[in-house]
């Protein structure tokens, strides 16, 4: 039987707003996912300590506090550092449409800002983490 | 304002309303339906200004008084605080509120190395002293009451503000601040919570303990069902987990042998007015008469005037949509009547931009303005608590205090709200709700207008963030440089192993913060020494 698909759900920095990410979370348990959420207030050290230790498929980020674009890019680099490349981020939250193609840029392959319906993010990231089996 | 949940037939008939309480509505309420919840005038309700104060505190309500409005506004650095301070006060405000950037909310300084990229971005960035001196000068702190949104170390900024009067020439038996000081809310809702939850309520404690002694214009708490409300909760859940926070702090006050009538007429509330406009309604006056049952009945106070619940009920943000956002402006309007027909003594709006931007001053405006129109054209002054006797909002009215009492006796049955918020029980309650309301937006059972119902012509906001200036937190650093360097830095030395020590032996570190702010201490080293006697709080898993 295939492994079911691991998330790790990330809320970086100090802000504490962690409706959202909850609320995913939830949303990607009923889909069948294994989640693991880190709480607040986490360094892109912990979060990539996290993902690790709990070998994840998918990394999703939360941020609200606008601060997204160098977070991502300090993840994306440490996870290239590690050579964890196979593990995909995606980001949620408040994200204005303009850094869109800022993060893709980045290697983010899924944004969900706030409103996103559940459907759009489980199919999300079932696609990426099956074409990363794939190959 | 929807939240309810409504089942349709095909031809958009409603065949059942269910309110986010879990109370289902009937087509028609008569006579019989008051029969039914044994509803009785002198028990249930009481003339206004009465025991059980369930149609208000007041006897002739806003005919007496019109509401107080309060709008919240957000500021950057110590500067800027002082002259929109200053602006506020000529425009006739008696009261101030002042944000913190989210570094000073977690006790680091704008040099630490975890405030990178937060110095002064949500509100007005403070390491010592120096920054209240700025914040403050040539204000009338005798005049003037200030709330200060701060939970974690509402200690050492209660402190802080002792400390900055005393050093203009103000006696701190005058001076009067309303530290947020709600720690378990932060656990439940917002985020800014250091310690672990035993030391952390030990904290809240320490504040009110001293504001009772040494500080008589103080209000020490305010107690917050609105944030618990935005983080998901019910309304039922939003009023027992409030009135579950307070009971644990009065506990913990008890704990230390004073009584409550000494203390419990300085806590306030801080409530949300979001949702069914019924429900809300009968939430609220629920909620006036179990405050007064629960420090009568539970705590034995037994003054008139301190069994009052006192606060403000605001707008809540979450009801906002950033499609469509003139939407907005009419929500506000309906929040407000809920408001006004629920009492509120303190009221405020959040503003319609804020789904997607920091509220301009334009809209901040707009939201005192709905709220003017209320009191002023509508007819909301006209007389009290002018829903009292309808079948239906008495019959709701007892379905919610039911709810919210059972509620409340769930968390009893858990050890109370210290254990409750410790072992989780509570955020998983709170994010199972706020699932369960996204899963009724996006099915369509509970109606967004604009968003998931008539979203034609849509024209969606985009989000704006604010710029953020470097250059306002290498100012504040050099500030902070400066400070360290000029201040005596063996007697601060001195001072935080006194602190130390307090608090390792358990005594209230009110005292010693004092000397330690007029030291310049910064809130990084007070903060710093709780932090290495307190140990920091893992969030138990909820999942």
């Amino acid at each position: 039987m295939e492994r079911k698909t691991k998330v790790l759900i990330a809320k970086p920095g100090l802000d504490g707003h962690d409706r959202g990410a909850k609320v995913v979370a939830l949303a990607l348990r009923d889909a069948g996912m294994e989640v693991v959420y880190t709480g607040l207030h986490q360094s892109v050290e912990q979060i990539l300590r996290a993902a690790m230790q709990e070998s994840v498929d998918v990394i999703g980020l939360s941020i609200m506090s606008g601060a997204h674009v160098p977070i991502c890019r300090k993840l994306m680099e440490r996870l290239k550092q590690e050579g964890m490349e196979e593990v995909e981020v995606v980001v949620g939250g408040v994200i204005p449409k303009k850094d869109i193609p800022v993060l893709s840029q980045m290697g983010v392959k899924g944004v969900y800002p706030g409103g996103t319906p559940f459907k759009e993010i489980i199919e999300g990231i079932q696609r990426l983490v099956a074409a990363r089996r794939e190959a | 304002m929807g939240v309810a949940r409504y089942i349709r037939d095909p031809k958009d008939a409603i065949q059942e309303v269910i309110y986010q309480s879990g109370i289902r509505v009937k087509p028609v309420y008569g006579p019989q339906d008051l029969e039914e919840v044994g509803f009785d005038y002198q028990k249930d309700l009481g003339d206004p200004g009465e025991y059980p104060f369930t149609r208000g505190i007041h006897p002739l309500g806003y005919r007496s008084r019109a509401w107080t409005t309060r709008q919240y506004t957000g500021f950057g650095t110590p500067e800027e605080t002082n002259q929109r301070f200053k602006w506020m006060i000529s425009q006739g405000q008696t009261g101030l509120n002042v944000a913190f950037d989210l570094p000073t909310q977690m006790g680091l300084d704008s040099d630490d190395p975890r405030a990178e990229g937060e110095v002064g971005r949500v509100g007005m960035a403070v390491d010592s002293l120096r920054d209240f001196e700025t914040a403050f000068q040539g204000i009338q702190l005798d005049k003037i009451g200030t709330g200060l949104t701060i939970n974690a170390i509402a200690t050492v900024m209660l402190a802080m503000y002792q400390a900055v009067a005393e050093k203009f020439g103000f006696p701190k038996e005058r001076i009067s601040a309303t530290p947020q000081n709600d720690i378990l809310k932060e656990m439940i809702g917002r985020g800014a919570w250091i310690f672990p939850v035993e030391p952390a309520v030990r904290l809240v404690g320490d504040c009110i303990a001293y504001s009772v002694k040494e500080l008589p214009q103080c209000n020490p708490v305010s107690i917050c069902g609105y944030h618990i409300r935005e983080s998901g909760a019910t309304p039922v859940q939003e009023i027992a987990y409030a009135f579950q926070i307070a009971n644990a702090y009065i506990q913990e006050l008890v704990n230390r042998g004073l009584q409550p009538d000494d203390f419990v007429g300085r806590f306030s509330f801080n409530l949300n007015v979001f949702g069914n406009l019924w429900e809300q309604v009968a939430k609220f006056r629920a909620a006036r008469k179990l405050w007064a049952r629960n420090l009568r009945e539970r705590w034995g106070v037994k003054e008139k005037k301190n069994l009052f619940l006192r606060g403000l009920f605001g707008g809540g943000g979450s009801g906002l949509t950033k499609e469509q956002p003139e939407n907005n402006i009419i929500r506000g309007a309906f929040y407000g009547l809920a408001a006004a027909l629920s009492g509120a003594q303190t009221t405020a709006l959040c503003s319609y931009d804020e789904a997607y931007t920091i509220p301009t001053a334009r809209a901040a405006l707009l939201s005192l303005r709905t709220l003017e129109i209320i009191m002023e054209e509508v007819g909301l002054r006209d007389t009290v608590d002018p829903l009292a006797g309808s079948y239906f909002i008495e019959s709701l009215t007892k379905q919610m205090e039911e709810r919210i009492l059972q509620e409340m006796k769930r968390v009893d049955d858990l050890g109370g709200m210290v254990q409750a918020v410790a072992t989780g029980y509570i955020q998983r309650e709170v994010a199972r709700q706020a699932y369960e309301f996204e899963k009724g937006i996006q099915s369509g059972e509970i109606v967004k207008v604009g968003v998931n119902k008539y979203t034609e012509g849509e024209t969606s906001q985009e989000v704006e963030l604010h710029e953020y200036d470097e250059s306002w937190a290498e100012k504040q650093i050099a500030s902070l440089k400066e400070v360290r360097r000029q201040r005596d830095n063996r007697e601060v030395t001195r001072l935080l192993r006194e602190l130390e020590s307090t608090a390792r032996a358990g005594n209230n570190v009110m005292p010693v913060l004092v000397e330690c702010c007029r030291a310049y201490a910064t809130v990084g080293e007070m903060t710093g020494v709780f932090r290495e006697v307190f140990g920091e709080w893992q969030e138990p898993s909820i999942f």
